[in-house]
């Protein structure tokens, strides 16, 4: 089972999460804070699996977590997963964002973080994993969108919500911030579990702020 | 109405949307919290509003706010609202908002199963997986309950993207509805083979989870997933199914051995690391769970400890981690193996990455041996000087205690070492493990007699030095310590080589500022010191310097006496007084030393921690009652010391009142009493008070070490462990050297106390520098053997034990709303034909399909039998094992069972079944399809169907539900329905359950079938309690009340009620009287009717199956405490294994193990009383043995049994 997922930035600020037990905010907020800490002190070149996230249920549990540039992806997952299953769905996660954004970057984490949940929805649902084949999550996902687009048209041609709005929205942000953008690039690797064949190189971006 | 529309939008372009509320909120980096609260009344105000496009975007922007920490349940209602919208853009909102907020305490929940059930059986797919995906978040026990038949029609779904949601939250329903289990389960099942790779993903990830917290309930899935072992190719699937079987390994040797196989080549094959490392730690599982009689299974290991290797030395730091993490699971088992790649794991110590550290720790926990103790602890002594971070730091330190006091200081050749580890330790500053360097340091003085004069010295010197531990450290951790330093000084005083300056150490002021606790030890403790100063005084004749002693305590004791903690005060005060009298009689120059010591005499022995809580309770004896009167404080005659002492007092204190005596007494005994307590090595009921330590026995045996070291004893807190490190080579050499000596001259030679003669260096060899007397801890005779203590009681998996075997019982459906219920298939009987022959065409390819899938089910089914599955022998085909009969009977009854309202396809198939015509030329082909199968089969069949025909009052029979599953059944399906009563209106049957939660309830269900043409109603059952078994009524209805059934029957309609009673005494069977009153409705009118019955429990009634291993079943009948009968029927004509099957069925017994024509049966009543059975048949007879721990039980149960084998 998994039994949380965090998105924060590398200043700790979340930009997903995802709890599959329940917990009040305040220990969200705590167990994000906590998290962080835990996951930011570690090198670049050190194992991703960290025990004891004291929050989330006992020893049986572990963080798995990924690094890409601005950005943490940590699982809180328990003994039935592979650790290293695991780390290929973050990868399949992040590659799928990357798709459905066209390189993806925090900036579109932060404005559109219900995308986000969304897209998430199609590949675990209630802290398992529903679908690990990024084409169906691609699929299920602009099937989605295309159903929500025709709702929009039906509804009023006065306004828009979703992806066009969006974009908008992005074009008022700070310039700055646009051109540290855009360039999280990932690398294709290959669809099977095939973890420990791989290097993944992130290029260190500047971070953003 | 159009204009409104306008409004809204225009209004709603106005509004922020979520972007806008993220780039403001990025906007006021400093008044962050007050643009929040801002934004948050808007909010509220477009809430207010009815557009819900309005709505769903504020929603939305809620959402977001809750991720940054802010409680938006308020909200709640609103969110139901957005739900509920009819565009999938809004719904979404609406369930991605619920998902993230709503929990069990969420109160409006209650208001979305309408809503949700909606949206489940939307024609939309997208409609229904945003449900899914919602509910899988916040299903709560009620919404599982009304949802979960819902959901179990979706897993039958056509589109696999439902099918396999559905699919994954049924592991949501089952945890927060753990009743709807066993009914979804065979559907559960089947997803295992669906055509779409997803949803088997699915469904093996909804088994694994569950199968992890209760293995031994889907060990009968082995040959399945075996299957889908060597044909999937997902390496998701193939993950889980072998995570899966490590976990059901343990519980079944033979599984072990026949995956071994498959296992290796997949470790040599796949190129995946993540299955790789999958596949390896099974294969340790397997390895863990088989005895020693793999022939080639150090070939296993050895390629496993190869693969970690190779995982361990790559560069990626996660392989890294993870070989390190599986190479401790072999350790445990096979420590030689890993031993040989020590070097490898040493070199990980040095990794800079602390998880893998902390890693490789572990690791040498089981690498240590007598000859690399020392050498690996002072590696780890390094690392501690180094360390940074004090939790590594404290990691480290508990890891060097674990390694050097595992299995009883099993690696310790030098325990003088040992101390100055331990002294070493203590200088770590702020470590939280204070306590456990003091529990070794107590540990070691206690058990290791030989050490105390070096732990006494050593402990002297920690003591000299407390205000610089103490104060160094404020009070955290390290001072527990002195506690033990206190402790053994005081203890052992006579070791001691100044007792009058580690004396004068214990009464500094500066003592005072150490927690209460170690005060208290102090205190106690002096005075043993003090007691052993005047001892040697007295006898050295130097009255003058023990009254120096006395002085000193007369002087520093106060200090004490003010103390705040209550237990110093007291001790305290006690023991100036005492000091004081003895002053007085120091004075008239009176010995007073021998009866002082006297105080603190007797040997210490180290008692078992768990020692007290395994002394079973005699039976019959309750703990909580009074045994006499409560007893006065004078009457208690328990203290040793007791007698000494109050003859001194009686002597010496004349001057005092008595009472003032007694009560001063009282409360030192009772100081002596909480030391006692508190000190886990004081337990010791029958000392001889005359004896000293000094003549104790056994301290002869004490080999009188030649320490011929220049450890510098004074020097404070430098005890050097590397010297020992030397010195222990030095020793080693010369033990060697001596040993060749003696192997020359063949003479023995006893400079020092060893054994051993091999002159090999081999581990064992190395004797130890002391003569190693370490006490085992002493448990109580028959000491329970129970390790059950360990087990959580609110786990909540729990509830998941659930024996899915079982046959499905009617009580166990799910409920299903009424309105639905009306698209529920009708009674078979009333099906019109001309129905199933109008769709005949396309039931015909269905069933064709459905066909071919039931083949393919056979297969799978002739795999269920595990026991067959397992054995490498097939045995013969005519008789398959009778733990495949029964598991047969059961499966057919539970796909009988099968949830009524179905699809569409599985309902027509089902009419198709029952229907006789459709059947015949279905056999007919089948037995064209397979011609080597027996005709005998097909016969049987027809004779299953010939009795199902004559026995129409079986329950199965009513159930319109029949999806070919059990069509091979070599056994007559028997149902556990007896009739109760009957009348012209009104037939009654019932069945008696045991109940698994409650150990003294059982649940009766009677069907009620009305055969009249009234409509009858207000039907109430009233039962006579007998004292042993009472009926469970509602709160506040007397004993002569009836309990009403909760429904009406129309004529030709049965039903079924279910009542719990509660028992006392299980060991008979019971008989109870009752009535059922009823009103029957026709046109004439109403007449009120009665009829009586007469409810018998069985003993049997009152046992669950269990499933037992043959292992536990054999410790079972080995430990002896079990009563033993038998009995023996004769004329016999049934086959064996239906006599088996009907044992099983009829009185919930479960086979053990069978061996031709004799079996093993276990079982176990709801009050956990064990029965075994051991079936023989003979010629035309059957005799029974049984055993129970109950012997009336037994008596009875044979009864039963007799009587059920008469029938047959």
């Amino acid at each position: 089972m998994i039994k949380a997922i965090l998105i924060f930035n590398n200043h700790g600020k979340p930009r997903l999460s995802k709890f599959y037990q329940p917990y009040s905010e305040d220990t969200q907020q705590q167990i994000i804070r906590e998290t962080f800490h835990l996951v930011s002190k570690r090198d670049e070149n050190v194992c991703n699996f960290l025990e004891g996230g004291l929050l989330i249920g006992g020893s049986d549990n572990k963080l798995i977590y990924r690094h890409y540039a601005t950005l943490y992806f940590v699982f809180c997952v328990d003994s039935s997963e592979s650790e290293l299953g695991i780390l290929d769905l973050i990868q399949v996660f992040v590659e799928t964002l990357d798709k459905c954004f066209e390189n993806v970057c925090e900036l579109d984490l932060i404005f559109h973080v219900d995308k986000v949940h969304n897209i998430l929805a199609e590949m675990v649902m209630g802290g398992m994993v529903l679908e690990t084949n990024m084409n169906e999550i691609v699929t299920q996902i602009d099937a989605q969108n295309k159903l929500e687009k025709s709702e929009q048209i039906t509804y009023t041609g006065l306004f828009c919500i979703g992806q066009d709005f969006s974009r908008a929205g992005l074009a008022g942000a700070p310039a700055r911030a646009v051109s540290a953008v855009k360039n999280m690039n990932l690398p294709e690797i290959p669809r099977n579990i095939n973890i420990g064949d791989i290097s993944i190189k992130v290029p260190n971006l500047p971070s953003f702020k | 109405m159009a204009l409104r529309m306008v409004k809204g939008s225009i209004d709603r372009m106005f509004d922020k949307n979520l972007q806008d509320l993220v780039r403001g909120i990025r906007n006021h980096k400093e008044d962050e919290a007050k643009y929040i609260s801002q934004c948050i009344d808007e909010i509220k105000q477009e809430l207010k509003q009815d557009s819900i496009a309005v709505k769903a975007n504020a929603v939305c922007k809620l959402t977001y706010l809750q991720m940054l920490g802010y409680d938006i349940s308020w909200a709640a209602f609103n969110i139901i609202e957005v739900m509920s919208a009819s565009k999938f853009t809004f719904k979404r909102i609406g369930y991605l908002a619920a998902s993230q907020c709503f929990h069990e305490g969420t109160d409006v929940i209650m208001l979305t199963t309408n809503q949700i059930r909606k949206d489940l059986s939307s024609p939309s797919q997208h409609d229904t997986g945003v449900a899914l995906t919602g509910l899988s978040c916040f299903v709560t026990p009620d919404l599982a309950r009304d949802l979960a038949n819902d959901i179990m029609t979706l897993m039958s779904h056509t589109k696999p993207y439902i099918r396999k949601k559905a699919v994954l939250i049924m592991y949501k329903v089952f945890l927060k509805h753990p009743e709807s289990l066993r009914p979804a389960f065979p559907r559960l099942k089947e997803k295992l083979e669906d055509p779409d790779p997803g949803v088997q993903s699915a469904a093996v990830n909804v088994i694994c989870e569950l199968a992890r917290r209760n293995p031994k309930n889907y060990l009968s899935l082995a040959p399945l997933f075996f299957k889908l072992m060597t044909s999937s190719t997902n390496n998701w699937v193939l993950i889980k199914i072998i995570k899966l079987f490590g976990a059901l390994t343990p519980l079944e040797p033979r599984l072990g051995k026949k995956l071994i196989e498959p296992l290796t080549n997949l470790i040599h094959s796949t190129s995946a690391m993540s299955l790789l490392y999958e596949c390896v730690n099974t294969v340790i599982a397997v390895l863990i769970s088989l005895s020693s009689g793999m022939p080639n299974h150090s070939a296993s290991i050895q390629l496993c400890v190869q693969k970690l290797r190779i995982l361990i030395e790559d560069s990626d730091q996660n392989l890294k981690y993870l070989g390190l993490l599986a190479m401790s699971k072999i350790l445990k088992t096979h420590p030689k193996s890993v031993q040989s790649h020590k070097d490898l794991i040493l070199q990980c110590l040095d990794d800079k990455d602390e998880s893998i550290r902390l890693r490789a720790l572990d690791l040498l926990y089981g690498m240590v041996s007598k000859k690399s103790l020392m050498e690996i602890v002072k590696k780890l002594m390094a690392h501690v000087d180094k360390a940074e971070g004090t939790t590594y730091r404290d990691e480290l330190l508990t890891k060097i205690i674990d390694i050097c006091s595992q299995s009883n200081y099993q690696h310790i050749t030098n325990f003088e070492w040992y101390i100055s580890i331990l002294v070493e330790l203590t200088r770590l500053e702020g470590t939280r493990h204070g306590h456990l360097i003091a529990a070794q340091m107590l540990d070691v003085a206690i058990r290791v007699k030989a050490i105390r004069k070096f732990a006494v010295a050593q402990m002297s010197v920690l003591l000299d030095s407390a205000p610089l531990v103490a104060s160094s450290t404020q009070r955290n951790g390290i001072c527990e310590v002195l506690y033990a330093a206190a402790w053994i000084c005081g203890e052992f005083s006579e070791h001691l080589q100044e007792p009058q300056r580690t004396l004068e150490a214990m009464l500094r002021p500066k003592v005072t500022t150490l927690p209460g606790h170690i005060q208290a030890v102090y205190v106690q403790n002096v005075l043993k010191l003090y007691a052993s100063i005047l001892q040697q005084e007295e006898q050295a004749g130097q009255p003058e310097a023990a009254q120096q002693a006395t002085q000193l305590l007369l002087e520093r004791l106060p200090q004490f006496v003010q103390s705040a903690d209550l237990e110093v005060q007291e001790r305290a005060s006690c023991i100036l007084q005492l000091v004081k009298h003895v002053q007085k009689l120091q004075a008239k120059a009176v010995p007073v030393a021998e009866e002082l010591s006297a105080l603190f005499a007797g040997e210490l022995n180290p008692v078992a921690p768990k020692a007290q809580k395994k002394v079973p309770v005699p039976e019959g004896l309750d703990l909580d009652a009074w045994i006499n009167e409560p007893p006065s404080d004078s009457d208690s005659e328990d203290e040793r010391p007791k007698a000494m002492f109050h003859e001194e007092e009686q002597r010496h204190a004349k001057p005092r009142q008595a009472e003032v005596d007694e009560e001063e007494l009282a409360r030192r005994r009772e100081a002596r009493r909480q030391e006692q307590a508190s000190n886990p090595f004081y337990i010791k009921s029958s000392p001889s008070p005359h004896k000293r330590y000094q003549d104790a026995p056994g301290v002869e045996h004490i080999p009188v070490v030649q320490i011929d070291l220049s450890v510098p004893l004074k020097v404070p807190g430098l005890p050097l462990s590397e010297q020992y490190v030397k010195l222990e080579e030095e020793r080693r050499h010369r033990q060697k050297l001596e040993k060749d000596k003696r192997k020359k001259r063949k003479k023995e030679k006893r400079g020092r106390r060893r054994h051993g003669s091999l002159p090999t260096e081999s581990d064992e060899d190395i004797a130890p520098a002391q003569q190693v007397d370490i006490v085992t801890e002493e448990m109580p005779e028959n000491a329970l053997p129970s390790d059950e203590d360990d087990k959580d009681p609110n786990d909540p998996y729990r509830a998941l034990d659930i024996d899915l075997d079982k046959p499905l019982a009617d009580s166990e459906k799910l409920p299903v709303l009424k309105h639905r219920n009306a698209q529920a298939p009708k009674p078979p009987e009333k099906e019109d034909v001309p129905v199933v022959e109008k769709k005949s065409k396309k039931p015909k390819k269905k069933e064709k399909t459905h066909k071919e899938r039931s083949r393919k089910r056979e297969e799978g089914r002739k795999g269920d039998d595990l026991d067959f599955w397992l054995s490498t022998t097939p045995p013969p085909a005519a008789a398959p094992s009778p733990a495949a009969a029964t598991v047969r009977v059961q499966l057919g009854v539970s796909a009988v069972t099968a949830p009524k309202d179905d699809s569409e396809v599985t309902r027509r198939e089902q009419v198709a079944d029952e229907d006789d015509e459709a059947l015949e030329p279905k056999v007919r082909r089948k037995s064209t399809q397979k011609k080597k199968k027996h005709k005998k089969e097909k016969e049987e069949r027809g004779k299953d169907k010939k009795s199902k025909k004559r026995r129409p009052e079986r329950e199965e029979a009513t159930e319109p539900v029949q999806n070919g599953a059990p069509q091979e059944e070599p056994l007559p399906p028997m149902s556990s329905y007896c009739p109760l009563a009957e009348n012209a209106y009104v037939k009654m049957t019932y069945d008696v359950q045991g109940s698994l939660q409650e150990d003294s309830q059982v649940t009766v269900s009677v069907i009620l079938e009305n055969h009249s043409r009234s409509l009858l109603k207000n039907m109430e059952l009233s039962v006579l309690d007998s004292l042993n078994t009472k009926m469970a009524r509602p709160e506040g209805s007397s004993v002569h009340d009836g309990v009403p059934v909760p429904f009406q029957l129309p004529p030709g309609v049965s039903n079924e009620a279910q009542f719990v009673f509660s028992v006392q005494s299980i060991v008979m069977a019971q008989k109870l009287k009752g009535t059922l009153s009823f009103i029957a409705k026709d046109e004439d009118g109403a007449t009120q009717e009665k009829l009586d019955f007469k409810l018998h429990f069985s003993c049997s009634s009152y046992l669950l199956t269990t499933p037992c291993c043959s292992d536990a079943f054999a410790k079972l009948l080995e430990s002896g405490d079990l009563s033993v009968s038998s009995i023996k029927v004769d004329g016999i004509s049934m086959s064996f294994q239906n006599l088996l099957a009907r044992i099983c069925f009829h009185h919930h017994f479960s086979v053990v193990e069978r061996v031709d024509s004799c079996a093993s049966m276990y079982s176990r009543s709801i009050q956990g009383h064990h029965v075994c059975l051991l079936v023989k048949k003979g010629e035309s007879s059957v005799s029974v043995d049984g055993k129970c721990s109950d012997a009336t039980m037994l008596g009875n149960l044979l009864e039963e049994v007799k009587g059920t084998l008469a029938q047959c």
